[in-house]
């Protein structure tokens, strides 16, 4: 113990490092406790209740010292105060007590009165004006280092008042040739032109001879000041051109220097002034000839002569690519960058992986050819452990994938599928459906991809999958008797996936009589057995109420097409008293449309696609504005293709508009125009469901008096 | 009010009003280019204690709070073997453990991840420096003097110096001028810091390597 006195009134007392405790002579109250020795009390409590009571005891011993305007603990107090406020406790009775430290002549003071106010103080308290003269008074002191502490300070947390008051201040100490205070100030200057762009202007003559400092420290800060500058405005950016010889001597100054010791990480002269000056070298250069050409030498020094063994190099090859591929670079040097993404991706280190995959996002759609060279290596990454890393390399893969490898490609990613994790199987699904829409080589590939997701990935494909894929299938009409054979033998290994069972249905409804008539390759089902099938659905636990609509609809198709219409008509009765709404309602009409049409034969049956009428309306989403109780809907009117039968012909057409306007302002229409040769009595049913307040809404309409001459 | 719009200059009335909004948790009007910035920095322990928050942008408290929470969590959920990055939110993370504290930076998009690891590596290296061999104890009982070293080496979330010999000459000649050493004392109190030095457990260091 070590104690030194040096005035009658105070004695200092040192138990080693960061130690350290004031003793009064005469003294009125007990001391304070020392900060260490809170630390060490607050650790010892077993229980948050145990912790909390210790700090509620010394938060009130703090108080009553604050009240009593001490000045000997103020010190100590706040320093304790900024602890408990780290472990998550309410400070904000110390903040006017920082400002009282910052203003103290004692440099302990104004330390931690700083901190206190980083910590405890930010723009949205009206006390943080106090702190201004105060750091006006500190950027004029006499010692740099209180100067630094309010340079910091300023360029911390300073809001837009303070910026603006002090913005002179600091625009005068950016001119010192005190190295400490001028590197302080440029970065002090960032901040206040990033919170009062206008002042921009004021400290453009400080800059003129920032870059010819030889202090790294200097040099740093000025680049970061100048790269804000020319982000910020075009008029400085093209001010700054001019200084690219000069940055590019600096840069080729410290790749061909020797060792330095003092700026020296892993053999690489001072990397973070390095990555600062290609940084603003990429700002410049951008869409600049001139610029570009001058930098092309350099850009290919650093890319080739950096030691990549270590993170620092590849920090710098990373920023370097970056560059590259921003600035109007020549094609080699295009390559060259590339190439270094794809050494990249072969690294050990993970991150460097991580990187390269980023860039090599960024850059695919304008360097297309020179990322494909690297192709199996980003397939490769798809097995990668790291889940950023394989997402990176399922959404490089996608851009990857074109007319030429769309075959490899696909196994790989389907392999992939298979074997990720949830998350990423929705969007890999609908990866795979929109390569395969674009690049398939072949209309039997196509639909023997779509089989395969549906069957591996099948509960994670997105809701929309389902009409299209209808749509597809129903396009591809050579197609229509593999389809539905290779649905159906889906069917019978597997029934719980929602979309696959839902396309099979529709499927089988609509090509049922493919099914059974020998056109397939292989032993074709006998009737009944696809109306077992179906009939599975209906009864399945695994099927959704939307699944069993599909289900019951395509039974419902298939009394045209099969010949044991009396099981149909009998397992449609049955659900005419369903507890879902939904089949009820389906099954109750195709039972009048049974009873109506029961003297045609199958021949002569109307081929109407059912869910064309019923279900062509889907309300997509409702809110509910309780101020002016106005709902509304975003309708979802789905065009179908044509369907063909015997009487009438429909075609939907697009409507005119996805939301219908509230309070009666407007309407929407949708134009369907009906073939009807055979001159038949037109109706329309429509149906609405919605949610309102919450609760689910059913709407029903008929309409019966299409005029005459309509249909006559 | 306020407005969002690109490149023009807003005034936020409120800024935690963005949080609730969602999407971006910084009110972006404050800033219209916000390419290249550190927004925080946090150390916190392998049981989800904070040692240390640097925070370069404004926030409310309980904003903060509340980030820190959700970091925390994510960062600790992270298993030994994935890479030192992550999205969050619209930020990228950049953390690294040493020993037992988790050292943890948020940067925005533009910024370069890998010179963020060397950023904190400088920053350790700094604290192992000052504190011969530091660890976390080090950091817990000393949280002021953390705190003092990293505003020698980072202002307004960019380095200020590139040189670890004039940071820990700074805050040496910092250290030199609280109160109070009779100048002719100093050099035997050195001496004296060398032996109190309180012993502390092998494993307990960062383990910072020297090149």
């Amino acid at each position: 113990m070590l104690i030194v006195c040096w005035s009658p009134v105070m004695v200092e007392v040192w138990n080693g490092p960061g130690d350290k405790k004031t003793v009064e002579g005469p003294s009125r109250m007990p001391a304070p406790i020392r900060l260490r020795e809170l630390i060490r009390t607050i650790r010892t409590a077993r229980t948050q209740a145990e912790e909390r009571e210790m700090i509620q005891k010394e938060c009130a011993a703090i108080r009553s010292s604050f009240r009593e305007e001490d000045n000997t603990y103020r010190c100590r107090n706040v320093a304790k105060l900024l602890y408990m406020h780290m472990l998550g406790y309410p400070a904000h009775f110390g903040q006017l007590e920082c400002l009282k430290l910052i203003a103290s002549q004692k440099f302990t003071d104004k330390r931690i009165g700083y901190l206190g106010a980083m910590l405890l103080l930010d723009e949205r308290q009206d006390v943080h004006l106090l702190m201004t003269n105060c750091i006006k008074n500190d950027l004029n002191h006499s010692t740099q280092y209180v100067q630094g502490l309010a340079l910091c300070t300023l360029g911390c947390m300073g809001s837009s008042e303070m910026c603006r008051d002090l913005a002179g201040e600091v625009e005068k100490l950016l001119k010192t040739s005190n190295s400490y205070l001028r590197k302080k100030a440029a970065l002090c200057a960032v901040h206040v032109i990033r919170k009062v762009p206008e002042l921009m202007e004021m400290f453009l003559p400080a800059t003129k001879n920032l870059l010819s400092e030889k202090n790294h420290g200097v040099l740093h800060t000025s680049v970061v000041l100048l790269t804000e500058m020319c982000e910020r405005s075009p008029d400085m950016l093209a001010h700054f051109r001019k200084l690219v010889p000069q940055l590019v001597r600096i840069l080729k100054n410290l790749i061909m220097s020797g060792y330095s010791p003092e700026h020296d990480v892993s053999g690489i002269s001072d990397p973070f002034l390095q990555v600062r000056i290609l940084r603003l070298l990429r700002i410049l250069g951008k869409g600049d000839d001139d610029s570009s050409e001058a930098m092309n030498d350099i850009l290919a020094q650093v890319a080739t002569n950096t030691e990549t063994s270590k993170n620092v190099g590849n920090a710098i090859l990373y920023e370097t690519v970056l560059t590259i591929m921003d600035i109007k670079s020549e094609s080699g040097l295009r390559v060259l960058a590339i190439n270094i993404l794809g050494r990249f991706l072969l690294n050990n280190d993970k991150n460097i992986r991580y990187v390269a995959l980023t860039s090599l996002l960024k850059t695919v759609q304008t360097d297309h050819n020179a990322v494909q060279r690297h192709r199996s290596t980003i397939v490769d990454c798809l097995k990668d452990l790291d889940v950023s890393i394989k997402r990176r390399a399922m959404e490089l893969s996608f851009a990857l994938v074109n007319g030429n490898n769309i075959r490899g490609m696909m196994k790989e990613l389907l392999y992939f599928l298979d074997s990720c994790d949830p998350e990423f199987k929705a969007d890999c699904a609908s990866g795979v459906f929109l390569a395969a829409e674009k690049y398939a080589p072949s209309k039997r590939w196509h639909i023997d991809t779509i089989m395969r997701v549906l069957t591996t990935a099948g509960s994670y494909v997105r809701d929309d999958s389902v009409p299209n894929l209808i749509q597809l299938i129903t396009n591809s009409v050579e197609m229509h008797a593999y389809t539905v054979q290779r649905l159906y033998k889906a069917l019978l290994d597997d029934i719980s996936q929602q979309p696959l069972v839902q396309v099979a249905s529709w499927c089988i409804g609509e090509y049922g009589d493919l099914l059974v008539s020998g056109q397939c390759e292989e032993e074709e089902p006998i009737q009944d057995e696809v109306l077992d099938v179906l009939e599975g659905l209906l009864v399945s636990n695994l099927s959704t109420p939307v699944t069993r609509g599909y289900a019951l609809t395509a039974i419902m198709k298939l009394s045209t097409r099969f010949t044991s219409v009396n099981r149909i008509k009998k397992v449609v009765s049955i659900y005419g008293s369903s507890i879902d709404v939904e089949l009820q309602q389906r099954a109750v009409e195709y039972n009048a449309l049974f009873k109506k049409y029961d003297h045609m034969s199958g021949d002569e049956w109307l081929r109407v696609t059912i869910d064309q009428l019923l279900s062509s309306v889907r309300i997509l989403s409702c809110s509910y504005d309780p101020n002016s109780s106005v709902v509304s809907l975003n309708f979802h009117l789905t065009r179908r293709p044509l369907s063909v039968c015997q009487t009438f012909q429909l075609q939907l057409l697009s409507p005119s508009s996805n939301v219908v306007p509230t309070l009666n302002q407007g309407t929407v229409t949708q134009v369907i125009r009906v073939l009807n040769p055979q001159k038949q009595q037109l109706r329309m049913r429509i149906k609405l469901t919605y949610t309102h307040k919450g609760s689910a809404v059913q709407d029903l309409a008929e309409v019966n008096n299409f005029p005459p001459q309509s249909w006559q | 009010m306020f407005a969002l719009v690109a490149n023009q200059k807003v005034v936020i009335d409120w800024p935690c009003f963005w949080v609730v909004l969602g999407g971006s948790f910084l009110p972006r009007g404050v800033y219209t280019v916000l390419l290249f910035k550190m927004q925080f920095m946090l150390l916190f322990s392998r049981q989800g204690k904070l040692r240390l928050q640097k925070w370069y942008v404004p926030l409310s408290d309980k904003e903060k709070k509340k980030i820190t929470r959700e970091l925390v969590q994510t960062v600790l959920a992270r298993k030994p073997k994935m890479c030192s990055f992550l999205e969050w939110r619209d930020l990228k993370i950049v953390y690294k453990r040493y020993a037992s504290l988790y050292f943890c930076c948020a940067i925005e998009d533009q910024d370069n991840e890998l010179i963020t690891l060397e950023i904190i590596h400088r920053y350790v290296e700094l604290l192992d420096k000052y504190f011969g061999s530091v660890c976390e104890l080090d950091i817990i009982f000393n949280f002021e003097k953390a705190y003092f070293i990293l505003d020698e080496f980072l202002l307004g979330g960019e380095a200020q110096e590139t040189s670890k010999k004039n940071v820990l000459k700074a805050i040496e000649q910092a250290d030199l001028l609280q109160e109070v050493w009779w100048f002719q004392i100093w050099p035997l109190s050195l001496l004296v810091f060398s032996r109190i030095s309180p012993a502390k457990p092998r494993h307990e260091y960062f383990n910072v390597p020297v090149y």
